[in-house]
């Protein structure tokens, strides 16, 4: 007891003395913190377009004032020439060209119907779709209204109707930061912890001080919990500080029991750490350390459905999530904050983390050896 | 010539005895070429949603089937009416909840009008608004086909639309430019930044400025496998995508491979100005995969749609290189414009290069304190 704690005091003195390290483990959460979850939005906010009147009518003009009024869309320039839209899009000053052709009104009051044309940018594929739904449910509206307006009816009835009324748990204003902020949380305490630990017993190598601890009394799962202890103190620091700044900023809801979160917390680190100390009992020099290290966040980040909800994976690359502790971790930061899950709800993740957890911890505590 | 030579070639040795660095600067594009293509996708298919049919009459039962059967949508439990839908929610297990009223079919047929609650876990609000979007449009599809077959709808405005440059929505196509830029990004900014601090933190570094090559040899020298090495991973991306994904490249493939010497050389001099930063590799680490991977990855419009950030973020993401690269690429390979389209940003991925060349020369230091 008294050996691990003069480990404790030589580990935490050298995260202490190095000074750019630790101005870095707190003001990257803070920037990433701010900066990530106001960027990572699907939130449409504006899109330009090109709106191309040929027709000139009456109609054609309202319909063209209530798409510039929706707070959506802006229409920056027009024309004639449905070209000089598409020249717009090549030059990315526009995303989307509306065509309004000729005999527009007369069509819609003559034949009951008439054709627009939407041309949209879908380069980005998810974007243009929500735009189009944007663009087509202003248009909608627009055709009710209408209808409203020369049929005299108040408003059209189809003799069958069935509404559909969707309601939002949860997050009834569909924030998108609410469900990102506690996703770039649980990124920053695993690239916080993984870096720390994967480097710090590869560096006592390089420096070759690995050597003068093999030769003290001190016990190999001495040496570890060393190792280990500091670094989950201080990736929990930045996970509070993340929820704190979370609730301040976001105004992040947290629905569940912080205590739940923070065991869930702990649990999670020492199979990070124990991962990074694999890493670094196999590499010898940081540089590889790094590399194997951004290489497995990169995997674990991707598949963890931090961008992408993983139900819209393949079956094959699901079964493999069951083995990547972020997506575990993710989850139930998500499910408790957002949704304040009890325990009884995350018996599933909680036994695929101890797992995981326990498998790392040995893989590290076998690995590494007091001989050189 | 001849000892920067000796130099160059002692760098190459550095990286190529090294193979588990090799395999992983050649294995990250196309792991992550595999995953973004195969694995992670925006679209949404099979979530699992819970039915609570209160009527089990045909309407209801052919709607479900018809929210089943479109492949965007499997059952992932049937309720009851009395279960507690705040407890489902919160196991995690469905994502949306389809609930008919009791008397659904009597009502239609009687009144013309029926109710269909749908309730979304909007903890994740991107998917529940997808979800709810199709649920309710497959419901207003069946309604037009099945019950107002023969009925003419008066003054319809019909809006057809045309997706440019990717009439499939692919996600792909918006990954492959992402992909490549970060991985470009990443390995030459890394890479460079590292092997310097690693030659001071060693101490080595006394040496290669006690020889008689010039610092600009030495850096050179540092630089040009790296170069190389990111030259290969670029060509790499490209052809997967091209031939494993069948992502087009419209424009000349020349100013392709032109414009990712450029964004290498840029990203190249990023890395010298890391190390002459950093006093040692952990902290050339830090900078270099904390500070911009998830920068890389989503203030550069790789994943996230950059005009829809707020303004702050909008003006931030101009100084990263990626963003202005992800431009080019994208303009040349998938709307396969010329050089005419994307001079500007070219001009400012020069500037960089340039700015970063001497920030390092004023920072480069010739001998150790």
């Amino acid at each position: 007891m008294k050996t691990l704690f003069y480990v404790l005091q030589k580990e935490f003195i050298q995260v202490k003395r190095n000074k750019v390290m630790l101005r870095m483990i707190i003001m990257i959460p803070i920037v990433q913190m701010l900066v990530l979850v106001f960027a990572a939005t699907y939130d449409l906010k504006n899109v330009n377009v090109f709106l191309v009147d040929q027709d000139l009518s009456s109609t054609s003009r309202k319909l063209a004032s209530k798409i510039d009024a929706s707070p959506f869309f802006t229409i920056n320039n027009t024309s004639f020439n449905p070209e000089d839209g598409e020249n717009e899009i090549l030059n990315n000053r526009d995303d989307m060209v509306l065509v309004i052709p000729k005999d527009f009104e007369r069509n819609l009051m003559r034949e009951d119907k008439a054709n627009l044309q939407l041309l949209v940018n879908a380069i980005d594929g998810q974007s243009a779709q929500i735009g189009y739904s944007y663009a087509a449910s202003v248009i909608g509206g627009f055709n009710k209204d209408i209808i409203a307006d020369w049929k005299g009816l108040p408003e059209f009835k189809p003799p069958y109707q069935i509404n559909t009324v969707s309601r939002f748990w949860y997050n009834s204003e569909l924030e998108y930061k609410w469900y990102m902020a506690p996703g770039v949380l649980a990124l920053l305490v695993t690239l916080i912890g993984l870096n720390l630990s994967s480097t710090s017993l590869v560096k006592e190598k390089e420096d070759g001080t690995i050597e003068q601890l093999n030769v003290t009394p001190i016990r190999k799962i001495q040496f570890l919990a060393g190792k280990l202890i500091p670094f989950i103190v201080i990736a929990l620091f930045d996970l509070s500080f993340g929820l704190f700044l979370a609730r301040m900023v976001f105004n992040l809801p947290i629905v569940g029991n912080l205590g739940l979160v923070f065991g869930f917390g702990v649990l999670y680190l020492v199979g990070i750490l124990g991962l990074g100390l694999f890493i670094s009992t196999v590499a010898d020099t940081q540089q590889q350390v790094m590399f194997v290290t951004f290489f497995f966040m990169m995997i674990f980040i991707l598949m963890s459905g931090i961008f992408t909800p993983v139900e819209s994976m393949p079956q094959w690359a699901q079964t493999i999530d069951q083995i990547n502790p972020v997506y575990h971790f993710m989850r139930v930061l998500r499910m408790v904050v957002l949704k304040g899950s009890h325990f009884g709800d995350l018996i599933h993740e909680f036994v695929a983390l101890s797992i995981l957890g326990f498998t790392f911890l040995t893989l590290a505590l076998k690995r590494y050896r007091k001989t050189a | 010539m001849k000892q920067f030579l000796g130099f160059l070639r002692k760098e190459f040795l550095h990286i190529f005895r090294d193979p588990r660095t090799m395999i992983i600067i050649f294995g990250i594009p196309v792991v992550q070429l595999m995953l973004f293509g195969k694995v992670i996708s925006t679209d949404i298919q099979n979530a699992k949603i819970a039915i609570l049919d209160q009527s089990h009459d045909n309407t209801t039962r052919e709607i479900s089937s018809k929210l089943l059967s479109s492949g965007y949508f499997v059952l992932g439990q049937e309720l009851l009416p009395g279960d507690n839908v705040e407890d489902v929610f919160r196991q995690g297990k469905v994502k949306m909840i389809v609930t008919f009223g009791p008397e659904f079919e009597h009502n239609l047929e009687r009144d013309g009008k029926a109710d269909v609650q749908l309730l979304a876990d909007a903890s994740d609000p991107n998917t529940a608004r997808i979800l709810t979007n199709y649920a309710s449009g497959i419901i207003n599809d069946f309604v037009k086909k099945e019950k107002l077959q023969n009925i003419q709808l008066p003054d319809q405005i019909n809006v057809e639309v045309r997706m440019l440059y990717n009439e499939g929505l692919k996600s792909v196509y918006m990954f492959v430019p992402g992909i490549m830029a970060m991985i470009l990004m990443l390995i030459s900014a890394m890479m460079t930044s590292i092997s310097i601090s690693k030659e001071k933190e060693m101490g080595t570094m006394e040496v290669l400025l006690a020889s008689p090559l010039k610092p600009i040899q030495i850096v050179l020298g540092k630089v040009t496998p790296y170069l190389l090495l990111s030259f290969i991973n670029a060509l790499t991306i490209i052809l997967l995508g091209v031939f494993v994904f069948g992502v087009p490249i419209k424009g000349s493939f020349l100013l392709l491979m032109g414009e990712a010497f450029l964004f290498i050389l840029m990203a190249l001099s990023l890395g010298i100005l890391i190390s002459t930063v950093a006093p040692n590799q952990m902290v050339a680490m830090f900078i270099s995969l904390l500070g911009l991977m998830l920068p890389t990855i989503l203030l550069s419009g790789f994943i996230f749609p950059i005009q829809n950030m707020p303004l702050p973020l909008r003006i931030v993401s101009n100084i990263l290189p990626p963003r202005w690269f992800i431009v080019i690429i994208r303009n040349i390979m998938l709307k396969g414009t010329g050089i005419q389209y994307i001079w500007k940003e070219t001009m400012v991925l020069i500037f960089m290069a340039f700015t970063f060349i001497a920030l390092s020369i004023k920072n480069f230091k010739i001998r150790l304190e």
